[in-house]
């Protein structure tokens, strides 16, 4: 009887996991606060990102209108402050999974009736259906202005700070990079248990080979969907972490090309590891507000990344380290 | 009762009669093969059976229920499960997740998300011991996409027998596999399935596997069942050989080496 275990025991997630929470924990006392305000975008991307490649690594469907449930939760953010007065984050999450779970179950259920290209093109249009309503409804969200999200205006931790008078900005930047840390080690701890529980297996089983799911009894669009729901919770709630820190939702977020953004962190991440999306989304972070800086050209310095990425990295950052990992631990 | 029956079951595409009005009836515990020239419709027909299909007209019963109508999970939970002709396993999961997750399945388990595939004691046990019945526990950790042609075959067989099927179909469990594992995978699945008292219908081309495993052989022809009997009684009969062999001689099926 094999008694080898090579699956991931907790022991080794802890060693690769461990040294990561340290450091960021400690960058913020080696960085300063504008880069620390880059990592916190980083972080909220990069749950957008996990919850995006339960779909794309884990379940095989591409697709291409995660900017729905980012702009979902981001407006719902904005709608709770803004017209119920309510200042605590924590409340304003609860209302941004609330609304993006109602968004994502009925989106889902009509987009995992297809696979492949029509789902993609289904998620594409469905999500522009929310971008024109955030774009023509002015008068409730704003238009084009968007909704301004003021620091002052919310609380964290069920009202124990709030971020008004002298020095708010600083103390802002700081607490919620906390704030953020914890709840994105939260949710990827979440999504380590989901792709390793059976119900992970089984969306691999479905990328695999959908009919021989079925004919281990997996329910096959009913999984799809539980799936899509889930993906689409994660990135509700980065786009909810996201509105105070960007002090303002615009549609830009429901716009298409936003939903390809978030394709692009993943596979420049790598889309086959559990870790890329996360690497991808803080490295796409850094790299479109350099290339924004540094450039007028910013969009084709994307586009020759991205480029190069498809021709020479098709396995992402992650995936790539992991090949060459392996490499030199054979020879 | 049979366990399984047909009644008057059809599928056609177009103008081939893929499965025409057949009526099969399947015992309890009986291991039958089904045989026929390429095209006689025997996948077609387990196709049908199994719901990859959708009959045109006809009905199926098993365990005295119609199941016609119900779709392919139902009918795994209802106790029927298949394998393929064509090699139909993760390719990404290991060869342990593959069982572990029919095993899930079966149990209903899997939506449970607290119970870690690697950390279910009793899942683990029973996978690992499937394993082991079908030879693969040297390739436990290995993902399946890196096993032979072979192992992938009984991983395929392994996959449908974890759910504990009382009817078991298996489309060619060793096309594409050297003569010499051949007989080693039809031994493995010959005596796992009749050691757990499971009910199989096989399609093979090899006669002499077809021989020596069955208790009833069900020749088919264009869709229809041509004859059907014990092996002795098949090997008699000079339709049949023609059917199959394109020869009317008595020893037709008598390997002449």
């Amino acid at each position: 009887m094999p008694t080898v275990r090579t699956g991931p025991t907790l022991a080794r997630v802890l060693a690769v996991a461990a040294p990561a929470v340290l450091a960021f924990a400690l960058l913020p006392r080696v960085v300063d606060l504008y880069q620390t305000e880059l990592l916190i975008y980083g972080f909220t991307f990069a749950i957008a990102a996990l919850g995006f490649n339960l779909l794309l690594g884990y379940t095989g469907l591409l697709s291409f209108g995660h900017s729905a449930y980012f702009g979902t939760g981001a407006y719902t953010v904005a709608f709770i402050v803004r017209d119920l007065h309510v200042h605590s984050m924590e409340l304003c999450i609860l209302g941004a999974l609330a609304s993006t779970l109602i968004i994502a179950a009925l989106f889902g259920y009509v987009c995992v009736r297809h696979t492949r290209i029509f789902f993609g093109i289904l998620t594409l249009a469905l999500s522009q259906v929310i971008w024109s309503l955030a774009f023509k409804f002015f008068w409730v969200t704003g238009g084009t202005d968007g909704i301004r999200v003021p620091r002052t205006g919310i609380t964290l931790l069920a009202g124990l700070m709030d971020f008004k008078g002298s020095g708010s900005y600083q103390r802002f930047v700081y607490s919620y990079y906390y704030y953020v840390l914890v709840l994105f080690l939260v949710a990827v701890a979440i999504m380590w248990v989901i792709v390793h529980s059976p119900f992970g297996k089984a969306l691999q089983a479905i990328r695999d080979n959908e009919v021989r799911a079925a004919f281990v009894g997996v329910p096959v669009r009913r999984y799809r969907w539980i799936a899509f729901v889930i993906s689409g919770l994660f990135t509700g709630l980065a786009g909810a972490l996201w509105v105070p820190l960007n002090g303002l939702t615009t549609p830009d977020i429901l716009y298409w090309p936003f939903s390809g953004e978030i394709v692009f962190m993943t596979v420049l991440g790598g889309f086959r590891t559990f870790t890329g999306p996360i690497v991808g989304a803080i490295a796409f972070n850094y790299l479109k507000v350099y290339a924004v800086a540094s450039s007028q050209y910013w969009q084709l310095v994307l586009g020759v990344v991205l480029v190069v990425l498809v021709m020479v990295l098709p396995s992402g950052i992650v995936g790539t380290l992991k090949r060459l990992a392996g490499k030199l631990g054979r020879s | 009762m049979a366990l399984l029956q047909t009644i008057d079951l059809k599928r056609y595409f177009g103008e081939t009669r893929a499965v025409d009005n057949v009526n099969l009836s399947i015992e309890e515990r009986e291991f039958v093969s089904l045989v026929g020239p390429n095209g006689a419709g025997k996948t077609s027909l387990i196709n049908v059976i199994s719901a990859l299909l959708t009959p045109e007209s006809g009905r199926i019963i098993f365990k005295g229920e119609d199941i016609t109508h119900l779709s392919v999970t139902q009918r795994v939970k209802a106790g029927i499960a298949r394998s393929f002709q064509l090699v139909n396993v993760f390719d990404d999961l290991t060869t342990f997740d593959n069982v572990a997750l029919a095993i899930f399945s079966r149990q209903g388990k899997i939506a449970h998300l607290g119970s870690l595939a690697h950390l279910d004691h009793e899942v683990t046990h029973e996978a690992d011991a499937i394993l082991g019945q079908f030879g693969l526990a040297s390739k436990r950790d290995d993902s399946a996409r890196d096993l032979s042609q072979g192992e992938r075959k009984l991983l395929d067989v392994a996959l449908a027998y974890s759910l504990r099927p009382m009817l078991l179909f298996l489309d060619e469990p060793t096309s594409g596999v050297s003569t010499r594992d051949k007989a080693q995978i039809m031994d493995t699945i010959a005596s796992v399935v009749r050691a757990e008292g499971i009910t199989a219908v096989i399609v093979e081309h090899d006669m002499d596997v077809v021989f020596k495993y069955s208790d009833r052989i069900v020749v088919m022809a264009q869709g229809a069942v041509l004859a059907q009997g014990t092996p002795d009684e098949i090997r008699k009969n000079e339709q049949v050989a023609m059917v199959l062999l394109g020869s009317s001689a008595p020893d037709a099926f008598t390997r002449k080496d």
